[in-house]
């Protein structure tokens, strides 16, 4: 019964969401405050139908109910629970429901915050998030339903795939979704204004924390994915220029350029198309990325339905909505003139260097992603793209980004003089520069790779903290200090995310430059030497988990006579899905990640045993965390909460007539 | 050569990447080996090199590449052995011939391209002379009408 109910809730919710796409637009044309004012209740209804039907869903999967399709596929009774409740979203079905949830919730956060929008803007606003839902809620409804009932329900169900019974991957797809469908709302408010002909710095404010939320949970999210791979996959990779990955990387680079062009809208009103683009830009990116996990048109690990029927639905989708929006920025994109003068150095201008980066190395990602596919039609030419394009095509730009950031932050707005900017720099680039040579004698020579990296990050680093100090202005110690505290949200939130992207930076460099690997026949009670680490192989058994067979060696690491870790690998068998996986058992450091895998066992006794000594490792994630709290920190200026505040106080009036 | 003829014989069954057994007793030989695998792709995986993938052909050609080089071949000849076997598609890095070209220079272009667009922007900007607000002609009337009052 519920299930029906889940079920109605969701055609519902499609009808509300054809309410939501045409009665407000035709509201804000025709100026009628009824209709336009109908764009807010159904947003909200559009969101609870939705919710219910989600909430639906979850039941079925937790009470286990194998008269539904997608749970037998997905689920299992012997599955623990917390998997039982993330299976809802471990499938295509499940998924797409859950990014139509998402994309009714930011709906709805629109109407209920968005108190002291113009009203024809806010109406406009909703009707084309309505219009994105409608379009995904058909999709939804009529390719992949995931309410289908089977006449005949078997007794138990088919199982989760193992690899997705992990808390990385259990949670990695909801902050993906958050962030792929946070951009929804960038798009809406860029249509929007390309309807109403006109962009200014209220706009730009409106659109910078939407982007930002969305910008951090991606960051999240894509942190979570390549953490997972790391421990994982069994060899200890964290990034594999996968096209399911780079899906999820190119909106975030669009997405971080956004961020720092709607700065220049909103505090200099310049770059006012450019910024429009980019919103429309940065959604159709994540349309093309749910495009390619859910077509199979790029073979890649972890694309879950390879459907051609869907994959054509998702590309008229893709087609449509940025067609339509590319051709209404064509149209009206002149309307939006720059107002702000600058000079050739500025911030302003290393804004734009920023965007310029991170566009063309996003635009770099999507070339080597679709180039297998371009050069077969075109050229019949049957190739692959793999992660030596991309580590040598995309990183430049990386380390371009890194190494005008520190400047191009502490410039001002308007005209800067580099001496002026350099001043308080001089100091840390020579550190930086010290720090690389110090890095580059204790490897003794060999790759140029990790001192770069670390000249970056000492560069980025103290960078940052070299311009919060220059912000603090002059005084006392204890004045400075009291100014600091004083500085607003946003700007610790900037510093704070630059500072990660450093720590990143080097974490990247280092693991990539130093892992240190070692791959052997070990029998029981035998121990080895890796670099320094004594690792005793202390035994091997068969343990029995909820729902699979591991095998689990017990591992024992030495250093210099002290016990440094107890490590317990395992490989395990799925008997349901009939799948193995390995669980790589890790030690981590803040300075260096121990990382064992059992292999086979060997036919003259003894297992094989990996065992890499990762230095760094967890600065990349780490790195990652630091840069989302930076978009927290930023979330949290007063003047968003100034403005949600106001927001609240001007609810209770009725909407405006214009 | 006969190690690796009876390594063949001796494994079977599921695998993981890189064997103990396959390694080669030279470690300047293991270490090209290494990183030719790296950019060799695994024809029957999705995406993955030789060198991380468990398939057993993955296992094949890693064999293949180790038994070339201890044969003596240099690494461009071993790359070549393959691609002359297996085709362009086992290549994770794209040549740079034919259109690939378009490929490598795409990356590049762009950057000039989007460099000299965003020059003559800031260049426009530089130059610009502020305008006299930002009001429309309404905003404008509306201003002055308060401004009287």
């Amino acid at each position: 019964m519920i299930i029906e109910l889940g079920h109605f809730a969701l055609i519902l919710a499609f009808v509300v969401a054809i309410v939501q796409m045409t009665v407000p637009m035709i509201g804000a044309w025709k100026r009628w405050p009824g209709w336009m004012a109908a764009a807010e209740p159904a947003a909200t209804t559009q969101f609870l139908f939705l919710a219910f039907a989600f909430a639906a869903l979850t039941y079925g999967f937790v009470t286990s109910d194998f008269s539904l399709r997608l749970v037998i596929l997905n689920s299992h009774t012997d599955k623990p629970m917390l998997y039982k409740v993330t299976g809802v979203w471990g499938n295509h079905e499940g998924s797409m429901l859950l990014w139509c949830v998402i994309l009714a919730l930011f709906g709805a956060m629109a109407a209920w915050f968005g108190g002291n929008l113009r009203p024809t803007l806010r109406a406009r606003v909703l009707a084309v998030q309505g219009s994105v839902g409608v379009a995904f809620l058909a999709f939804l409804i009529f390719t992949s339903n995931p309410f289908l009932r089977v006449p005949v329900p078997p007794f138990d169900g088919q199982d989760l795939n193992p690899l997705l019974q992990d808390p990385g991957l259990a949670f990695h797809p909801p902050f993906l979704y958050l962030g792929y469908v946070g951009l929804s709302m960038s798009f809406s408010f860029a249509i929007a204004a390309l309807i109403e002909g006109r962009v200014d710095a209220a706009w730009g404010r409106w659109v910078r924390p939407w982007t930002l939320a969305a910008w951090l949970f991606l960051t999240v999210g894509i942190a979570l994915g390549s953490w997972w791979a790391y421990y994982e996959l069994g060899w200890g990779g964290f990034w594999f220029w996968d096209p399911v990955e780079n899906a999820s990387f190119m909106p975030w680079l669009i997405a971080a350029a956004l961020l720092h062009s709607a700065i220049v809208v909103e505090k200099r009103e310049a770059l006012k198309s450019w910024t429009i683009l980019l919103a429309i830009l940065a959604f159709g990116f994540s349309l093309i990325g749910a495009f390619i996990v859910r077509s199979g048109v790029l073979t890649s690990v972890h694309a879950f339905a390879n459907d051609p029927e869907r994959g054509v639905y998702l590309l008229a989708i893709t087609g449509v909505f940025m067609g339509g929006a590319l051709t209404l920025f064509a149209a009206r994109a002149a309307a939006m003139e720059s107002k702000g003068v600058f000079a050739l150095l500025s911030r302003e201008s290393a804004l734009i260097a920023n965007n310029v980066l991170l566009s063309v190395a996003c635009f770099v990602v999507f070339i080597g992603t679709v180039w297998p596919l371009v050069a077969e039609m075109l050229w019949d030419r049957k190739l692959s793209v793999g992660p030596p394009f991309f580590d040598a095509a995309f990183t430049p730009f990386m380390v371009a980004l890194a190494a005008i950031l520190p400047m191009g932050a502490l410039m001002p707005w308007k005209r800067a003089r580099m001496g002026r900017v350099m001043a308080p720099l001089w100091g840390v680039l020579a550190l930086s520069i010290a720090v690389g040579a110090l890095v580059w004698v204790m490897q003794t020579g060999g790759r140029m790779l990790a001192p770069i990296g670390a000249v970056l990050a000492a560069w980025l680093v103290m960078g940052t903290a070299v311009e919060l100090w220059t912000r603090a202005g002059r005084g006392e110690f204890s004045s400075k200090i009291r100014r600091l505290t004083r500085l607003p949200r946003a700007d610790w939130g900037k510093a704070v995310a630059h500072s990660g992207f450093g720590i990143t930076v080097f974490g990247v460099a280092a693991l990539t430059a130093w892992t240190v690997e070692d791959i052997r026949v070990a029998r029981e009670g035998e121990t080895f030497q890796v670099s320094g680490y004594d690792v005793t192989l202390v035994r091997v058994e068969e343990v029995q988990g909820p729902n699979y067979i591991s095998t689990m060696a017990t591992i024992d690491i030495d250093r210099d006579g002290r016990d440094i870790a107890y490590l317990q690998p395992e490989k395990r068998v799925y008997p349901v899905a009939a799948m193995p996986t390995t669980e790589a058992a890790i030690a981590n450091g803040v300075f260096r990640d121990l990382y064992v895998v059992i292999g086979d066992p060997q036919d003259n006794g003894g297992w094989s045993v990996r065992t890499f000594i990762k230095p760094f490792a967890n600065w990349i994630w780490a790195g990652c965390i630091i840069m989302a709290l930076g978009g927290v920190l930023s979330l949290t200026d007063r003047r968003y909460r100034v403005a949600a505040g106001a927001a609240k106080a001007r609810r209770p009036r009725a909407v405006p007539a214009e | 050569m006969r190690r690796l003829a009876l390594i063949l014989c001796l494994l079977a069954g599921p695998l993981w990447a890189v064997e103990p057994g396959e390694i080669l007793d030279d470690p300047a030989l293991e270490e090209r080996a290494r990183d030719l695998s790296k950019g060799l792709r695994c024809m029957v995986c999705r995406n993955e090199s030789i060198d991380e993938s468990n398939a057993d052909l993955a296992r094949d050609l890693r064999l293949l590449v180790r038994e070339r080089l201890v044969a003596g071949d240099t690494d461009d000849e071993v790359i070549d052995f393959v691609t002359d076997r297996y085709g362009e598609y086992v290549l994770l890095r794209p040549t740079l011939t034919g259109s690939n070209l378009i490929l490598w220079a795409a990356g590049p272009v762009l950057l000039l391209l989007a460099g000299g667009v965003a020059a003559v922007y800031l260049r426009r900007r530089a130059s610009a002379v502020p305008e006299g607000g930002d009001l429309s002609e309404d905003e404008k009337r509306r201003l002055d009408e308060i401004m009287r009052s």
